[in-house]
């Protein structure tokens, strides 16, 4: 009989994951993909029954989303148009089904190349708070994922919360999503946009690829130039060479490295279309 | 233990909280209407509710649901179909049914928050789940008109052919009821699973494999086993493939032993650490098996080619030397997985010293003569009765679990289990024929054809399977429905390390119309011809001959493309206004048509219908036409009903099932209509006419039957038969016809001349496609798709199989690519959602065949072989990007768009 943990309090959480060797789990929409067997394996740390995880707030200057809030809960929180673009994403994931069990934190710690959530993060400049026993830490998202599969959680702790600073939930926002179909699709790369403006132009511009490099990056020096130029013509200053410089991508099933390089820079800018009120122009 | 609320039933679990709803569910509470298609939440198959919100019961621990509301489709409307249920009957929303009770759930989860849903809401919701079949067209109206109108669909006697009767068995699947082949576990049974080759050529040896088993606690079984013939094969002339390999693998996948135990036991083991010592060898690929000197993967085929399939007439070469005008191109296609949304499974037990085997199949006798032969008993001792079959494309043409659960409840005795992971389906069972093909079209100076060469390897994988019957229909078909005088086509089938090839809709001929429709295309714009007008040109007509010399009458192609006519001047024209706004999205449009034989090709093909009238008044239908989806049940009784003269609803089917019902051969080829279609009209007939003489009646009698009685009258006369006071006969009826139909064909001669099928079917589709410059992808806007079905039995099943074809066809030219090892699960492997279909516009053409049923002629593969070439088309008419590989991804037209770009720069 497997063991399986589904505490409502954190702090018992924390002391199970200090004391026994578990396998973190919440929407386990990624852990069963994992496996073809019946159940899942080895002790089960469940997340998903501790209350504060699962919350969406606004205070203290920024916006608190606990880790194991569902795609869905996203979708339907009553945010600012800065988090659009990671509606956007949360509506992409999967099917309905797989947004209403998969979680943020979920997918974050999963570490995926090409998970949606992490652009949208990115471009907010979203932190994570990690939790343990021992105590408690904050960490730059662009800083907690470092390559596939790979992030700096220790063993010992449990991401509880992503946070936006109110001062980066700031402006229009846009996501697209790349892909051979238009459900249940793998990123064959994914963007990110966010604008602020001061009046017609752009005051901060904060772009993020997914599926593109090991780890989805920020185009800093798109965002560079960027900045200053009016809103109207926003795309026109996105250099090509600027965006394949931030991306090593590679070739597999879904596309070749070279379309990667060449179709990410159109994606770029049909994103800051959207993100600055002119979608129609896509149609 | 987790207190449980399913269906509003509280429950107390004791077992592991880690395990998968679904299979709690499916296993604990034999709640087997929520289905199990991947395990991996990408099919949706398995969706339930959880306190209202849809969720896969795949993905979801059974402890997460603790004190939860939980609903699956059996709580959904306990005492038969609901409202949403009904409007999926009426809408002929649900084919083979596996994926129903999955979208009635996410459908009831958005209809409880949303009454009222738009088109968009309903494509949202749907979008988690994975239909194979329908196109998703239908459920999609289905799901919009949840409040309409219930119309009389019971048609009245002598008016059942042609009416929109509603699918016979559609109620059970919508409802979770129907039983597919991981439905039925008895008690005790040993669960069953196979140890695999993980690599594509290898020998192998077990060391102490016995003793790892007693070890686990499982039994294990070999090649050593097999009490019969380990070698079969779906043709028995070329039968090559053992069901266990013995010391030598040639594919990934291939099984090399048996493992049964109790299901909890064998479910967990890790089947890698089985004590096989391989021996890794090089694998051979579509070059090298060309190779000379490569390592033969057969002996008996030292060249590597299974079977080579020839057509020549008229003078190909000289046509090309005197052609005003030619074209010429390859094309390259790749793997394809039928991926039907039920995994192979089934159960075996014996019945006295009869083996009884219950399983998903397009070819119950088949099996049995196989797996009789196998497991070395005389065929009587074994038993096929099919379960419900969710999906097979051609895939469940081969045996798939058959021999397995035959051999381990064979040699044990007891009741076995086996049902396939998603990622061990799409390794072990066929694939569609990749193919590497050249061809060249030749037109005189009027635009007519004067000529066509082709040639194509078809990658056949490492066993014979359907390889030959590819190598034999694609030269016959790779002319398309076109008068083409002088031709010479060959195909090869040819053997490699790759997975088998067999049967995938269409039979190779999806793969040659690719090149041989784009072609059409190249050489219309080289002739300066509109596209369509060209294909009328040159259309097949009545008394015409084809490629083989068989001289046809009733050919439906140019009505066909008639009735594109309309719609393809008016995109011509919406194209045109639409590009002129320069933009980064282009549209286009494209033509493709189609030709398929219905049945074997040159060789006996019969079926065998039988019905009967007991003494009680119950008439039997013994259909043994494999439904799979198609709708063989409610077309049978359609056509049954007319010949009988009573109406649908007075038939009990009894399925097919080796032991009771007569052989209707297999669902392929687009023949049971035809083939079964012509049987089960001649039974009724006859019946009829029994009944008739019983009375000394005439045939414009009406037949009445009732409990006990059957009355018989005429203008003022009236006769009653007593059933009761007729013989019983020895199978159970006291009035019984049965009658066997083999359609007329001849043999094809060396040159590949004859007449290879009594009745072809034929189409033309016009697909309309957007294509983003910069990203290269493309969106399908409407397929228009004219078939000329020779009369139309059912017009919602007729429509269910034109949008599931294009849905297939759709998924062949954009997305579609199986390659082993790297794309064994359905997000790796893409199949179209509900939000990649176009609008589809169907338009049923009736050109009645003498030699049909009622007139009728085949359609199930006849819908997916235009789709491609028509988007292929479409895409180069858009931008000029003319794509030499399948499928046409974003990369791949991209790149596409920028070759033309360069050349008409160069130009």
């Amino acid at each position: 009989m497997g063991i399986y943990h589904r505490p409502d309090k954190l702090k018992d959480a924390l002391h199970l994951l200090a004391s026994a060797p578990v396998t973190l789990a919440s929407g386990c929409t990624d852990l069963f993909a994992a496996t073809e067997a019946a159940a899942l394996e080895g002790q089960i740390l469940d997340l998903t029954n501790i209350a504060p995880l699962k919350t969406i707030e606004n205070c203290h200057g920024h916006w608190r989303f606990g880790a194991a809030v569902s795609w869905s809960s996203i979708v339907g929180a009553a945010l600012p148009p800065a988090f659009d673009m990671l509606k956007a994403a949360a509506r992409q994931v999967g099917g309905v089904q797989v947004q209403n069990a998969g979680t943020l934190g979920g997918n974050i710690c999963n570490a995926s190349p090409a998970a949606d959530g992490v652009p949208p993060l990115l471009a907010l400049d979203a932190r994570v708070e990690l939790q343990s026993v021992s105590g408690m830490r904050y960490v730059p998202l662009s800083a907690f994922i470092t390559g596939p599969r790979q992030t700096t959680r220790r063993r010992d702790e449990i991401m509880t919360a992503i946070l936006v600073d109110e001062g980066k939930a700031q402006g229009s926002s846009a996501f697209l999503k790349l892909g051979t179909r238009k459900h249940l699709v793998i990123s064959i790369a994914s963007v990110a946009v966010r604008l602020r403006l001061n009046g017609d132009r752009v005051a901060e511009a904060a772009l993020a690829v997914g599926a593109c490099s090991p780890v989805a990056c920020r185009l800093g020096a798109v965002e560079a130039a960027l900045s200053g130029v009016r809103v109207d013509t926003v795309e026109q200053h996105v250099m090509e060479a600027d965006v394949r410089a931030a991306l090593a991508p590679i070739s597999d099933i879904r596309a070749t490295s070279a379309y990667r390089l060449d179709g990410v820079p159109s994606l770029v800018r049909n994103a800051l279309i959207l993100a600055s009120g002119r979608g129609k122009a896509l149609e | 233990m987790i207190r449980l609320q399913i269906n509003g039933r509280a429950l107390n679990y004791e077992g592991d909280p880690r395990r998968r709803l679904s299979d709690v569910l499916r296993h604990n509470y034999r709640l087997t209407g929520t289905k199990v298609g991947c395990d991996a939440g990408d099919c949706g198959a398995c969706t339930v509710l959880v306190d209202g919100a849809a969720v896969c019961a795949c993905l979801t621990p059974i402890a997460q649901v603790s004190e939860r509301r939980v609903e699956t489709i059996e709580g959904l409307h306990p005492r038969g179909p609901g409202a949403l249920q009904r409007a999926f009957l009426r809408h002929g929303a649900a084919q083979c049914g596996i994926c129903s009770p999955g979208m009635v759930m996410a459908a009831e989860a958005l209809l409880r928050d949303t009454p009222k849903p738009d088109r968009s809401q309903v494509e949202t919701a749907l979008s988690g789940v994975l239909c194979r079949c329908t196109g998703y067209q239908k459920i999609i109206a289905a799901v919009l008109d949840v409040a309409g109108s219930e119309e009389e669909t019971s048609p009245k006697s002598g008016k059942a052919v042609g009416a929109r009767v509603e699918r016979l068995d559609g109620a059970a699947k919508l409802c979770g009821e129907e039983a597919f082949g991981a439905d039925f576990v008895p008690d005790n049974a040993l669960w069953v699973r196979a140890i695999r080759s993980p690599y594509a050529a290898a020998r192998f040896a077990f060391s102490e494999l016995s003793a790892w088993a007693a070890r686990l606690g499982v039994q294990v079984f070999t090649a050593e086993d097999v009490p019969g013939r380990n070698c079969i094969g779906v043709i028995p002339r070329f039968a090559d493939q053992p069901v266990l390999a013995e010391r030598h693998v040639r594919m990934v996948g291939e099984a090399v032993a048996l493992v049964a135990g109790p299901r909890e036991v064998v479910q967990a083991l890790d089947l890698t650490t089985a004590p096989i010592n391989w021996f890794q060898e090089q694998s051979v690929d579509l070059q090298d098996a060309k190779t000379n000197g490569v390592k033969p993967l057969h002996d008996t085929r030292p060249d590597n080619i299974l079977i080579a399939g020839v057509v020549s007439r008229g003078d190909a070469q000289a046509a090309f030397e005197q052609a005003f005008h030619q074209v010429h191109g390859m094309f390259e296609t790749t793997h394809v997985e039928h991926a039907y949304i039920e995994p192979e499974a089934g159960t075996a037990w014996m019945e006295g010293d009869v083996l009884n085997i219950r399983a998903a199949t397009q070819a119950p006798v088949m099996d049995r003569d196989d797996t009789a032969l196998f497991l070395g008993m005389p065929q009587e001792k074994v038993r096929i009765r099919p379960a419900a079959t969710g999906g097979g494309f051609g895939g469940k043409l081969d045996m798939s679990v058959q021999p397995l659960l035959g051999l381990v409840t064979r040699l044990t005795g007891r009741p076995s289990v086996m049902v396939f992971s998603r990622a061990e389906s799409m390794q072990a069972s066929t694939k569609r024929h990749p193919a590497q093909m050249t061809a060249r079209l030749a037109a005189d100076a009027q635009g007519k054809l004067t000529g066509m060469c082709f040639d194509g390897d078809f990658d056949t994988g490492a066993y014979a399977s359907w390889g030959p019957t590819v190598a034999v229909r694609v030269p016959v078909h790779a002319s398309g429905p076109y008068q083409i005088p002088n031709y010479q086509a060959e195909a090869r089938a040819i053997h490699t390390n790759g997975p088998v090839a067999g049967a995938f809709r269409g039979f190779g001929v999806p793969q040659a119309t690719v090149l041989q429709e784009t072609l059409m295309d190249q050489l219309a714009v080289k002739l300066g011809m509109d596209r369509l007008v060209f294909r009328q040109l040159n259309a097949l007509q009545d008394g015409q001959q084809t490629v083989c010399g068989q001289r046809l009458q009733t050919v439906g192609i140019g009505a066909c493309l008639d009735a594109l006519a309309a719609r393809w001047a008016q995109a011509n024209e919406e194209v045109a206004a639409f590009n002129g706004q320069s933009g980064r999205l282009r549209r286009g449009i494209g033509l493709a048509s189609c030709w398929y034989g219905c049945g074997n090709t040159a060789l006996p093909n019969p079926s065998t219908m039988r019905m009967g009238l007991t003494a009680e008044g119950v008439l039997c239908l013994h259909q043994g036409a494999m439904d799979i989806g198609q709708g063989a049940n409610t077309v049978m009784a359609q056509i049954a009903a007319d010949g009988l003269g009573v109406t649908v609803d007075q038939f009990t089917l009894i399925d097919a099932d080796t032991a009771i019902t007569p052989d209707a051969g297999k669902t392929s080829a687009s023949r049971q209509t035809v083939v079964s279609g012509q049987a089960v009209l001649r039974a009724a007939q006859a019946l009829r006419q029994q009944i008739l003489q019983l009375v000394n009646m005439g045939q414009g009698a009406k037949i009445e039957i009732g409990p006990k009685h059957v009355t018989v009258s005429q203008g003022a006369q009236r006769r009653d038969v007593a059933l009761r006071d007729l013989p019983l006969g020895a199978e159970g009826y006291v009035l019984m016809a049965e009658a066997r139909y083999d359609p007329p064909t001849e043999a094809l001669d060396a040159q590949g001349q004859g007449a290879p099928y009594a009745v072809y079917g034929y189409g033309a589709q016009l697909a309309e496609v957007e294509v983003d410059l910069d990203l290269g992808t493309v969106k399908t806007l409407r397929v228009s798709a004219a078939h000329d079905l020779g009369r139309v039995i059912n017009p919602t099943l007729a429509e269910g199989q034109i949008e599931g074809g294009i849905a297939q066809g759709l998924g062949m030219a954009l997305m579609e690519e199986y390659v082993p090892g790297q794309t064994c699960n359905l997000h790796d492997y893409l199949i179209p959602t509900v939000g990649d279909m176009p609008e589809v516009v169907s338009h049923l053409i009736e050109v009645p065949d003498p030699e049909g049923p009622l007139g009728a002629k085949g359609l199930g593969e006849h819908a997916l072989i235009p789709t491609a070439p028509a988007i292929l088309n479409a895409i180069t008419h858009a931008c000029g990007a003319q794509l030499t590989q399948l499928p046409a991804r974003p990369d791949r037209v991209l790149a596409a768009i920028k070759a033309a770009a360069l050349k008409a720069e160069t130009a």
